[in-house]
């Protein structure tokens, strides 16, 4: 595959590293020169210093056969340009844009860059996730079914203490995956298990359902 | 008519010093307070500080009753990506977009952005100065 990554930052040097590891075809596009001759130096010629919004940078490295671009500068505007002259110049099949401000999503979306990956929120979700307190933990999305999978903390406060699962009036789009208790063995739940203090329990749902979801499980 | 100018450079201060003068209720948003300083002291409008591709920002300005909105910042990138949010988010009825480069003007023009490249326009109006 011959991907262009646009942005030489740290993110885009350890996604080149990766991509080339894989076996692709991978061309790095940069602006600054210092960061450019590095990378030359370290990887060989697979950095080429050149504005990765501009038309002309795009034409001169053959973006017209890129199966992929990705754009992983520090400003959501040049990503969400490099990606749109990509699609609408060259139809590249594929883009993929890194975004800051994770409100720039829906925007992203709308204006036909596949995938948006927002580097707030997966930091967010990593810090949220060492919180013990949190009773709820995003874990992963996924996308193409609107669905989220979850962490739900039971903690000895938890009204559904020793409550059956049965007994739960569970948000109806959500499935109960998998219980890890504070000790004994991890296991997948059924309609009898009887939860308890400590229990962690893994479950998928909609973002719409996840509150709900962690009310039922948590009971107040 | 309501107008949101972002960017109060020359020409963004220039601009909107006219419409106001004009009698249109203006706008003028920057991330920098210091570029007030070039709008006159007689200008009805008002000034804000924030940054254009920041919906919120774009909200306080008052982008959801705008009947026009003009990106002029330096940054061809971020006005592109300030008047798509403000067509495609906030529907205003009518989005002016300054773009530098030309190749980049050409290809938001195709894409349905209104969109004037300085370059081309002041290139092509240097050319018939000289030649005529």
């Amino acid at each position: 595959m011959y991907i262009i990554v646009v942005g030489g930052g740290r993110l885009g040097y350890y996604l080149l590293k990766a991509l080339l590891n894989e076996g692709h075809e991978v061309l790095l596009l940069e602006k600054d020169a210092r960061i450019c001759r590095n990378i030359i130096e370290e990887m060989g010629s697979v950095c080429y210093r050149g504005d990765g919004c501009e038309a002309a940078t795009l034409a001169e490295v053959g973006t017209g056969r890129a199966d992929m671009m990705v754009a992983v500068t520090g400003d959501d505007e040049d990503n969400l340009v490099a990606c749109q002259v990509a699609k609408h110049k060259y139809n590249v099949p594929r883009t993929i844009a890194r975004i800051r401000n994770p409100q720039n999503a829906t925007l992203f979306k709308k204006l036909g860059i596949d995938v948006t990956v927002s580097t707030t929120d997966i930091i967010l979700e990593a810090i949220e996730r060492e919180v013990p307190t949190h009773p709820l933990t995003h874990l992963l999305t996924i996308e193409e079914k609107g669905q989220v999978i979850v962490d739900v903390k039971i903690s000895p406060e938890s009204t559904t203490v020793g409550k059956a699962v049965k007994e739960l009036s569970l948000p109806k789009e959500s499935r109960l995956v998998l219980v890890i208790p504070s000790e004994g063995n991890t296991h997948v739940p059924s309609r009898n298990t009887v939860l308890r203090a400590g229990d962690q329990i893994i479950a998928v749902t909609t973002p719409e359902s996840k509150e709900a979801l962690r009310a039922a499980l948590r009971g107040v | 008519m309501k107008v949101v100018i972002m960017g109060c450079g020359r020409v963004g201060a220039r601009l909107a010093s006219l419409l106001d003068t004009d009698g249109h209720t203006v706008t003028v948003l920057d991330n920098d307070t210091y570029s007030f300083r070039r709008l006159p002291p007689t200008f009805g409008g008002t000034a804000l500080f924030g940054n254009g591709i920041d919906e919120e920002a774009l909200k306080r300005a008052g982008i959801e009753e705008a009947d026009v909105f003009v990106a002029l910042t330096q940054g061809d990138n971020r006005n592109v990506m300030s008047c798509q949010i403000a067509k495609h988010i906030f529907n205003v009825p009518r989005v002016v977009c300054r773009i530098y480069d030309p190749l980049r003007e050409e290809m938001y023009s195709a894409l349905g952005l209104e969109t004037i490249s300085p370059t081309k326009v002041f290139a092509q109006l240097l050319k018939e100065k000289l030649e005529g």
